[in-house]
């Protein structure tokens, strides 16, 4: 059998859901021998060198870096899988979408109480940092997103089932244990 | 704050009864436009209800207040047909005399400006309701010259620069301009009854079972749209068992496009409040309410005297007609704008001072009503139709409509035509006829039964061929198509409460029209049920999509499919709350095809460069430039 | 056997005594139907809508509907199941329901529903409304981002006097529920408390404790709502 190729990215997330992928323990050697890894964090692989079959997205998108690099996933990725609660809604930076973004940069770069140091009132805007957007969007309404797993994080169990269900083209079986969205 | 002394006598008029709640704030309404902190504590403690509890009622209608509302306040009706008559105009107009914007007070407090759904003056848009009198065919001029006048502190009434409207509408107690159009009388309309025959002599002739039996008899329906056979109605509430019985007169006409109830109140009252009396008496009711909607206050007065001169002459009151214990009276109670009133339960929730919230049936409120007892609510027209069936028959009544539906029914017809108003037609007329009836060219499409109804077309189909009917009317395909060809007004057709909007071709139907009423629906439902709460709100934004060039072709069916959540709310609202969107893609699906991306299968509304607008304005612009410098 | 009548649910056919509900036969007889609004003692309001079943066609709320001899009511079937999963999806895109964040995650009845019906996603776009967090009351904290109107609090939540320290505001979707200002003051704690345990959701919070409950021991973690 050829090895299925999957890249990950994190885009607005914390990394946990990332993490919850090595919680498959030593599952992770089954895994590596059915999957290879292209672009991801874990390989530190910057950008994709072959078509991919399950590109895994970590986070929503919360400024225009984001939404390029979940772009690109999408144009190299056969399977897109939204992987965790901020993928799939926003999670917890969409918790700012109740506040208007110019209130949001004031309290964190002007007028909050841990800005003292910030006399001039400087702001974020070289050319160089991503733009921020208006408010956080699940990846699903930015491009288009073949699976949603559930989770902060996804239990490794359901990673893993939706892994190998999606590597050996089975049905999966989804226990109630497993779908939990903290 | 209103005076306490002042709610205190006011709460006392209504006996500290917390089921007249709408009455009292009615009345303090009438002292300041507006319920402030202190005067609702007042409230609450009197009644021994928490604040919250008197809020939950305010902040329900659309006429009451929490917030302070000008001297003088302008509701300028939202209706489609208003928007089709350059309402812009006149809201721009409103906008730049007063000095404020839509929905604001200005400054000075002295002018209210608000939108406010139909009014029920579809055929003499645009129209506006300042402090409770009508204004209507308002051009850009009149606005100046009522602002004018408002500035300068004028009575409103002073402000008719116009002549009274036709017939009772220049009664000294109304005084109104509004207009009666009526384009075609019939068997109801006709004037060939003398006032108060049946509570004079027929009522001797018929034993209440036999009332009851020739309104079975004459298969009457409901005519305010869900049409539930009358007869039967009037039976289930006799035989429930209670202290009272109450009949309701439902006149909150609020489906929009629907005027005919205002017409027959005023050109008709005795034979409503006969018709009432009829009622009661087939089903030995003793309590009777006329429920106004507050649109039509301008009527209270003159309605008021119509009721003192039957008590005079003992039409209403004890023993009525000579009948040993036949006592029936009636009392108007007025509503503060809310459409979902016009649904019998919320109704009787908003008599009883409640927010109008429809109830869950079973029990319905036959079997219990208006403050538990056995109600018989019935629509205006229902009533009026029973008088002259009770004068001269149910014989005589089958003998005109067609066999599923038996009769004549009004219609309220407005928008492209040359002569709107009121209509009174036989069941089973054509579409086709009653479009040459009112004048109407150059037919696109027609609302039927008001935003709940359909969107019809009147087109012929009969030259396509099948395949290409199934492209454009799926699922239904030739069902549909068959039936196109001639539609007709009837209960296996179209069935409809009177309410008829034309639009011609140069109206843009999804985005002008079907948007219009997704806007009202969302407006006016009473949020109670998780689904019409939502879904108009969420459909209305797919629809936004789809006309924005973003849509796909999952879309259509997304909305058809999403509709089907809104068929599991309680009300009839809420059931038909989807109904623009749907009916629009059964019947002009090529509309929304028109829309859709050929090539694309999946697209949001997502756009990265307007989400990054906020921010690269926020960042880039001035704070850039200084920390540059 | 004057008091007895027989229904039949999706083909059982059930005895059950005259006078109950769908939902409380049902519920007697291990059948599950989903609510959320329905609160037992409390008079049923069917709000949420999540009982439709259907009778003779027609949908119906179990939680207000009496049975009546001879019905047939469908209950477990593909059309039904997916209305009330939209219901529940439409909850969550209307409010702003942040899991990983909320006290009464893991004891959640919407959540529940949503795991029983497996929501991977809302077919919904998420609205993200803006919504107000009420935190003058020194006992509650009514979070509106969370509330889904069902109206238990208003119904259950009174004083001695009969007055509701709960009710609705507004209309539409602007409907919210509000506390009493005056009374959310003076609320005792075991009041508070039971505000908090009545509501299905995460949006009355009894301040001053949370998330005492680890995860894997809460209510619908291992469960599923209804068994």
């Amino acid at each position: 059998m050829n090895k299925k190729v999957i890249a990950t990215a994190s885009l607005a997330g914390c990394f946990g859901c990332h993490m919850s992928v090595l919680d498959i323990d030593e599952r992770i050697l089954d895994l590596i021998e059915l999957v290879e890894f292209n672009k991801s964090p874990i390989d530190d692989i910057k950008k994709f060198t072959k078509p991919v079959d399950i590109g895994i997205i970590e986070g929503g998108c919360c400024n225009s870096e984001n939404v390029e690099n979940l772009r690109y996933f999408r144009e190299n990725c056969k399977v897109l899988i939204s992987l965790g609660e901020c993928a799939i809604m926003g999670g917890l930076p969409a918790m700012r979408n109740g506040i208007p973004l110019e209130e949001c940069l004031r309290e964190a770069y002007l007028d909050g109480p841990t800005v003292q140091l910030n006399k001039e009132g400087i702001l974020p805007n070289n050319e160089e940092l991503p733009q921020i957007l208006d408010r956080v969007v699940p990846c699903h309404e930015v491009v288009k997103i073949d699976y949603f797993l559930p989770g902060c994080p996804p239990r490794a169990d359901l990673i893993w089932d939706a892994l190998y269900a999606l590597i050996s083209e089975q049905p999966m079986n989804i226990p109630y244990e497993v779908i939990k969205f903290d | 704050m209103i005076e306490k002394s002042l709610i205190i006598d006011i709460l006392q008029q209504h006996k500290n009864d917390c089921t007249r709640l709408m009455d009292i704030l009615l009345d303090l309404h009438k002292i300041q436009n507006y319920m402030d902190k202190e005067t609702i504590s007042v409230l609450a403690e009197e009644l021994d209800l928490s604040r919250a509890e008197i809020e939950e009622t305010i902040s329900f209608y659309h006429f009451f207040s929490l917030k302070p509302r000008g001297k003088y306040n302008i509701y300028l009706t939202d209706s489609i047909t208003a928007n089709m008559k350059n309402r812009k105009a006149i809201l721009e107009a409103f906008e730049r005399e007063c000095g404020t914007k839509i929905n604001n007070v200005t400054p000075d407090g002295l002018l209210g400006l608000y939108t406010t759904s139909c009014i029920g003056m579809n055929d003499q848009e645009p129209a506006a309701i300042i402090n409770d009198v009508v204004f209507t065919n308002l051009t850009p001029y009149r606005v100046k010259e009522l602002v004018k006048g408002m500035r300068a502190g004028e009575e409103i009434k002073d402000l008719i620069y116009e002549n009274y409207g036709d017939g009772n509408n220049a009664d000294p107690d109304v005084e109104s301009m509004v207009s009666n159009n009526i384009r075609k009388k019939s068997i109801v309309l006709k004037k060939d009854y003398e006032t108060y025959t049946f509570v004079k002599s027929g009522i001797k002739k018929y034993t209440p079972t036999e009332v009851i039996k020739e309104i079975e008899n004459s298969n009457l329906r409901g005519r305010g749209g869900a049409g539930f056979p009358t007869g039967l109605k009037w039976r289930f509430g006799s035989q429930s068992q209670g202290e009272h019985r109450v009949i309701i007169c439902n006149a909150d006409e609020g489906e929009p496009g629907t005027f005919k109830d205002r017409v027959l109140l005023t050109e008709y009252p005795e034979m409503v409040f006969e018709g009432m009396t009829a009622a009661a008496y087939a089903t030995g009711s003793d309590i009777g309410v006329l429920y106004l909607r507050y649109e039509y206050t301008y009527l209270l007065k003159f309605l008021k005297r119509i009721l003192n001169e039957m008590r005079k002459k003992n039409f209403l009151g004890k023993n009525i007609g000579g009948i040993e214990g036949f006592d029936f009276d009636i009392r108007i109670q007025l509503g503060a704008g809310a459409y979902i009133c016009g649904e019998e339960s919320a109704l009787i929730e908003s008599m009883e001072g409640k927010r109008g919230e429809p109830r869950d049936k079973p029990p319905f409120p036959v079997e219990k009503g208006y403050l538990g007892y056995p109600t018989i609510v019935n629509n205006v027209e229902t009533l009026v139709t029973a008088v002259k069936i009770l004068q001269n028959g149910a014989k005589w009544y089958s003998g005109f409509g067609t066999n599923d539906s038996l009769g004549t029914k009004l219609l309220s017809i407005s928008g492209d035509c040359k002569f709107p108003g009121i209509y009174e037609v036989e069941w089973g007329t054509p579409l086709t006829e009653v479009m040459e009836m009112c004048g109407a060219e150059d037919v696109q499409a027609i609302q039927v039964g008001g935003p709940s109804g359909m969107l019809v077309s009147l087109k012929d189909l009969s030259h396509l061929n099948s395949t290409q009917l199934m492209k454009w009317y799926k699922p239904s395909g030739m069902e549909v198509a068959e039936r196109y060809i001639d539609r007709r007004l009837s209960y296996s057709d179209l069935p409809t409460g009177g309410s008829i909007i034309i639009f011609n071709n140069q109206r843009d139907l999804l985005g002008e029209v079907v948007m219009n009423f997704m806007e009202f629906f969302i407006e006016e439902s009473c949020g109670s049920c998780s689904t019409c709460r939502n879904m108009p709100y969420v459909m209305k934004n797919k629809l936004q999509k789809i006309l924005d060039g973003h849509g796909v072709k999952s879309d259509i069916e997304d909305l058809l499919s999403w509709g089907k959540t809104l068929k599991a709310s309680r009300c009839g609202l809420g059931q038909t709350a989807g109904n623009p969107i749907l009916s629009s893609i059964f019947n002009f699906r090529h509309l929304y095809e028109k829309h859709i991306q050929s090539l694309t299968e999946y697209d949001t509304v997502f756009n990265l460069e307007n989400s990054v607008q906020t921010y690269q304005k926020f960042v880039h612009k001035e704070p850039v430039l200084f920390h540059l410098q | 056997m004057e008091n007895q009548i027989k229904i039949v649910i999706d083909g059982r056919e059930i005895t059950a005594e005259k006078g109950k509900t769908i939902l409380e036969i049902a519920r007697e007889n291990g059948i599950f139907i989903p609510t959320l609004c329905h609160f037992k003692g409390a008079d049923p309001k069917a709000n949420c809508r999540v009982c439709t079943i259907k009778i003779n066609n027609r949908m119906m709320t179990s939680c207000t509907t009496p049975a009546a001899d001879g019905m047939e009511i469908e209950n477990e079937t593909p059309e039904l199941n997916d209305i009330r999963k939209s219901i529940i999806e439409l909850l969550f895109v209307c409010g702003n329901h942040f899991c990983p964040t909320c006290e009464k995650s893991g004891d959640c009845e919407l959540q529940a529903l949503a795991y029983r019906y497996q929501m991977m996603v809302p077919r919904f776009p998420y609205d993200f409304p803006q919504k107000a967090v009420d935190s003058s009351s020194p006992k509650i904290l009514k979070e509106q981002n969370r509330c889904i109107s069902c109206k238990r609090c208003i119904k259950t939540i009174k004083d001695e006097k009969g007055r509701h320290y709960f009710a609705f505001k507004n209309r539409g979707n602007k409907l919210e529920v509000v506390l009493d200002p005056d009374m959310g003051m003076e609320i005792s704690d075991k009041l508070a408390q039971i505000a908090m345990k009545n509501c299905p959701v995460g949006s009355i919070i009894y301040k001053g404790k949370g998330f005492d409950q680890p995860i894997g021991t809460r209510k619908y973690d291992k469960t599923p709502i209804g068994g």
